[in-house]
């Protein structure tokens, strides 16, 4: 059958079973947009900013296991979609971003709106294509929805040349694939498994140490399985949150920058440690160094070999896919006689809840202001621990990570190895999609909030009621908190002034807003909101303003230096 | 510690940038990388010339493996193997220099090429030392220019990068 390059692209997606393009229309896109028109299998979400398509396409990928699209146009179009690709790159999501490009005889002479868009994405994708022949688009399109998934996830961008798109070639999607220079491992060696298995009999002192691998890989289920065979504690990265139960009675709690005292002092002391889909990341073990100092046992688990001895030496790296890897784990520990040494692991039992007494997490509330953890802790309380949280980037996002505690996978939704401000919302809008009917809430800050506000628009126009849980302190709060820690007390340009009233905006969009500024008021307007099926609801708490994020590890120092409050500095 | 490595990788627009791209990213050495395309046109074989410790030298590797378009890569220097770079260098040669040039090229089984009244271009293939005690032995006041094509280089024996 002979089609038009565009009719193409719709027809690959479509083989692809794409539910959601989000996306924004402009003049190199036109006869993509117009063969979307003609057609209803896919729907269409208008974004107001391409940076949110690409976080919307993110966060419909991150709770749903498929493959994110998002289709902007050239130039501008698609230098706006770049900070959403390098934080689904930096969080290994799957996406296919399609971008418009100028017609190839215009490339390379600064045609309007040209840019080099595979040169500028080529630092910050899994992997990229430039289409320049009709003839290859349906097999470019298959290989990227297959690199996008396979392997270590992450995002790929195809970009289309408006003339490509018009002209017509013989069309059949390509049945399977292959390409001699890309075959991600998925079995681990079972030799090294059992190496692995081994040394986790003989641990003393085990930790499990599971990060944003776990959830990728659907491997949640298997990690749960084989720590409750062993009952070693187990820790999450910030990635990781619902990966392992945070109700069982194994978990130790968030490691890292602002983890918990258990959790960070159980790494740091463990004499076996399992590493899970994690990648012992600067926030996570602070400093290698320092790390190192304690000898101890590091099994790696990862689907990418690149993690593997990146920061930190391990002692038995397996790369294979986290599910076949563990199934393996646990097969080998069903079948094996021995057992892990009692007497042992109930001493390292009595050290952790020693840890744990401290309370790392404790926080005075009060009556007269509203704490910003206290407003998550309800949040957790009200929805049962049950809704879809996304959230922005900032202490807002440290707390929501300390305080809402996740008990199953996929509903956790945030920038972490970027760290992009602006990602909250237009993430949510991608879940609430992917989820109608479920309750999503967008946990984040008056200064993340405003990088992507104009997306309370899309909202509106696609009903998405989402839930809005502003923990306003009229402070960047993240970095007050480190001026005020590192810069003595000098607030350089931390301070918000001239903010709107959040509450009206919300209404001028069409939604509804409510300010709340007394701890009394917290858990009613909470309920209020998700009370409003329909409705986009935006609570502006106005909460302690010099409130800071405690536990934490200042930039530099050990798992086992942390301070545990403003009375610990 | 200096490494050689072999890639493999599809002969496509971009593939060169990708490798260099990750160099730069990452903060590694390049001392030399020369491409070309190999016996099969679908495929191009990369050498890089880099400097590392071994754990630096294990992430380059891993890191170039996991770029999409790189089929093989392998570190030719972790066993024998041969190593050729060429040099064409203009230098000039009048009077008494004339005749020193000439047999110093001959020492070094350099080849004259182009000959003028007033210069030769000696072609030198050799490994990289070889080339640089050739610089070192001429007059450094006689040379107009140099070009080398970066350091190329295979295993000995069975060894072979195929795929």
């Amino acid at each position: 059958m002979v089609l038009t390059g565009a009719e193409i692209v719709v027809r690959c997606l479509q083989e692809e079973k794409v539910e959601y393009v989000f996306g924004y229309p402009g003049g190199s896109v036109l006869f993509l947009y117009d063969e979307l028109f003609k057609q209803d299998k896919i729907r269409h979400v208008l974004v107001r900013h391409e940076q949110a398509a690409v976080h919307a396409a993110d966060g419909y990928a991150r709770t749903t296991n498929n493959v994110g699209v998002a289709m902007v146009t050239s130039g501008p179009g698609a230098t706006n979609a770049v900070t959403g690709i390098a934080t689904a790159n930096m969080d290994s999501i799957p996406l296919v971003v399609i971008s418009g490009q100028v017609p190839t005889g215009a490339i390379g002479l600064d045609a309007f709106q040209e840019v080099d868009m595979v040169g500028i994405t080529r630092p910050c994708v899994k992997h990229n294509f430039l289409v320049k022949d009709v003839r290859d688009i349906a097999a470019t399109l298959k290989k990227a929805f297959y690199i996008a998934r396979t392997g270590r996830p992450g995002p790929v961008v195809v970009d289309i040349p408006k003339d490509v798109t018009a002209q017509r070639c013989e069309y059949e999607y390509p049945k399977s694939i292959h390409m001699r220079s890309y075959n991600p491992v998925t079995k681990g060696h079972t030799g090294q498994i059992r190496k692995a298995v081994q040394l986790l009999l003989e641990a003393q002192r085990p930790m499990i140490y599971a990060g944003g691998g776990v959830v990728l890989g659907n491997a949640a289920e298997k990690l749960t399985k084989l720590a409750r065979l062993l009952g070693y504690p187990c820790t999450n990265t910030l990635m990781g949150l619902g990966g392992f139960p945070a109700s069982d009675k194994q978990f130790v709690g968030m490691v890292g920058m602002h983890g918990t005292y258990e959790a960070n002092m159980g790494m740091h002391y463990s004499d076996v440690l399992l590493a899970v889909g994690a990648r012992f990341d600067d926030r996570v073990v602070g400093n290698t160094e320092h790390f190192m100092q304690e000898s101890r046992k590091i099994i790696h688990v990862d689907i990418d070999p690149s993690s593997i001895s990146k920061r930190v030496r391990v002692d038995v790296p397996i790369v294979g896919d986290l599910g076949e890897v563990l199934d393996e784990m646990i097969s080998q520990l069903e079948a094996s006689k021995e057992r892990p040494n009692a007497e042992g692991l109930a001493a390292w039992w009595r050290q952790i809840d020693e840890w744990r007494r401290r309370d790392s997490l404790g926080y005075k509330n009060s009556d007269e202001v509203i704490k910003p953890q206290y407003v998550v802790q309800k949040l957790w309380e009200v929805t049962g621990g049950d809704a879809f949280v996304a959230t922005d980037v900032g202490q807002h996002q440290m707390w929501s990570a300390q305080y809402y505690r996740f008990d199953k996978p996929r509903r956790w939704v945030t920038s972490g190895g970027l760290g992009t401000m602006g990602f909250g919302l237009p993430a949510a809008m991608g879940v609430q999609l992917a989820h109608p009917g479920s309750p999503v809430a967008c946990i984040t800050g008056e200064g993340s909030i405003q990088m992507c506000i104009q997306e309370l628009s899309t909202c509106k126009q696609y009903r998405l009621p989402i839930k809005i849980l502003s923990l306003n302190n009229r402070y960047l709060g993240m970095v007050r908190q480190w001026q005020e820690l590192f810069h003595g007390n000098r607030y350089s340009e931390s301070y918000m002034d001239s903010l709107p009233d959040f509450a009206k905006l919300a209404d001028a969009y069409g939604h509804v807003g409510l300010q709340i500024t007394k701890p009394s008021d917290v858990e009613g307007a909470i309920r209020e909101a998700f009370k409003r099926k329909n409705d986009l609801v935006f609570l502006d708490f106005r909460v302690e303003q010099t409130e800071n994020v405690y536990p934490m590890i200042q930039g530099g120092k050990g798992l086992n230096e942390m301070i545990l409050s403003a009375e610990g500095l | 510690m200096r490494h050689v490595l072999s890639l493999l990788l599809e002969n496509e627009a971009g593939a060169l940038s990708r490798v260099s791209g990750l160099f730069s990213a990452r903060g590694y050495n390049i001392e030399s990388l020369t491409v070309a395309a190999t016996e099969d046109a679908s495929m191009s074989r990369m050498t890089i010339l880099t400097t590392g410790s071994d754990e630096v030298i294990e992430q380059i590797t891993k890191q170039l493996n996991k770029l999409i378009d790189v089929v093989k890569v392998i570190d030719v220097s972790e066993a024998p193997h041969i190593e050729r770079e060429l040099m064409l260098i203009k230098v000039h040669a009048v009077g008494k220099d004339r005749e020193e040039v000439k047999r110093l090229s001959d020492i070094f089984r350099g080849r004259i090429i182009d000959v003028t009244d007033s210069s030769y271009v000696i072609e030198l293939t050799g490994t990289q030392e070889k080339l640089d005690s050739f610089i070192g032995a001429i007059d450094a006041g006689l040379i107009l220019e140099t070009v080398r094509s970066g350091v190329c280089g295979l295993g000995r024996g069975d060894r072979v990068l195929k795929i």
